[in-house]
């Protein structure tokens, strides 16, 4: 216990973490609920081909399935890095 | 008039299903329903032991769906209430015991017997057992605890009872959902350790329908096989009381949300 131990910021609560970590997973998984099987795998074989042309890491792939009445979309959206082609690639 | 079917879930293990199942049932049996509460949880039969009729075990669940005995003979009437009866989980570790169409006709044959409710205690997880626990159901309780394990599973429970379920595939209108947070220490709430009633509502997007304090009166209760509702002086029995009326429609403030003020003395002496 030191005299300027109240200078020091307060630990946050652990409840505040929990709740932080939770409301994050939860709406990850809710995206992806019911979505088909090989959403990963197509996922993981989409990201292969387009590192041959730019440099991405798997974060910057998104895959999301929407379902309308009747019909589902399938939604892909990739961030491309700024101007670093791995290759000879197209911007 | 057919009976309403109540599954008891909640993904994860050891978060008071089948204590909630004991209570959820003695309540409504209480109430002057008749009721029956089944163990679909196949292999680890534990209904029995919570609901004080461990020994009176004759024919379970598979013996009535593999017509080995009648659903009146398998059915072991409560000692305390003549409208509550138990149906015992097997022991058999055939994890294909239950069939859809063999529990679909039980939950038929208890119906045709006038039976106002049939509550389902589901195993844990969401293998074949849990998944026909929740399959036929009306109305479902998850049970939920204020962890972080415990709140996820039961999101993917919520998923499933949405798309799982014979409602769901029927388009019979959704099952209907009641959130149950169990084993709630107000006073670690408090202290900022603890997960909040409302962080759990608003993680989950839906409202509580009961808040059962942890309490020591449950373990006391499961040690001497009477369901804790029964326990009238205990909060958690009281909790239940509140939360069977609740799913009955009627309308009754939450209580034992705060942790207890400290006495005079406990301020000064500690404690």
């Amino acid at each position: 216990m030191g005299i300027l131990d109240f200078l020091k910021r307060k630990p946050e609560p652990t409840a505040v973490v929990a709740k932080e970590r939770l409301r994050i997973i939860v709406a990850q998984e809710r995206s992806t609920r019911g979505a088909p099987d090989y959403l990963p795998l197509l996922r993981n074989e989409l990201l292969e081909v387009i590192k041959k042309y730019v440099n991405v890491d798997l974060d910057a792939i998104n895959i999301n399935v929407e379902r309308d009445s009747g019909h589902e979309v399938l939604e892909l959206s990739v961030a491309l890095p700024d101007g670093k082609p791995a290759g000879n690639a197209a911007t | 008039m057919s009976a309403e079917i109540i599954v008891v879930t909640s993904g994860k293990g050891g978060v008071g299903k089948t204590t909630t199942s004991a209570s959820l049932a003695t309540g409504l049996a209480m109430q002057g329903k008749k009721v029956a509460v089944i163990d679909f949880d196949v292999g680890l039969r534990n209904l029995d032991l919570i609901m004080g009729c461990e020994r009176r075990v004759v024919y379970d669940f598979v013996n009535v769906i593999h017509g080995e005995a009648s659903i009146k003979q398998a059915l072991i009437k409560d000692k305390r209430y003549d409208n509550l009866a138990v149906l015992a989980a097997s022991q058999t570790r055939d994890k294909d015991a239950l069939t859809q169409e063999g529990v679909e006709k039980v939950l038929e044959d208890l119906s045709k017997d006038d039976f106002d409710y049939i509550v389902c205690d589901s195993p844990a997880g969401i293998e074949k057992g849990a998944h026909l626990a929740m399959y036929f159901a009306d109305h479902a309780v998850v049970v939920v605890n204020p962890e972080v394990s415990s709140v996820r599973d039961s999101d993917r429970i919520l998923g499933l009872l949405a798309s799982k379920t014979r409602r769901a595939e029927r388009g019979d209108g959704a099952v209907s959902q009641h959130l149950l947070l169990t084993r709630y220490n107000p006073a670690r709430v408090e202290q900022g350790e603890m997960l909040s009633v409302k962080d759990v509502e608003d993680i989950l997007g839906i409202n509580v329908v009961g808040v059962i304090p942890e309490s020591e009166n449950v373990l006391a209760a499961s040690n001497s096989g009477v369901p804790v509702i029964m326990d009238e002086n205990s909060n958690a029995g009281q909790a239940y009381r509140d939360t069977v009326a609740r799913i009955l429609g009627e309308t009754r403030p939450m209580r034992f949300l705060d942790a207890p003020k400290k006495g005079f003395f406990q301020r000064v002496f500690g404690g």
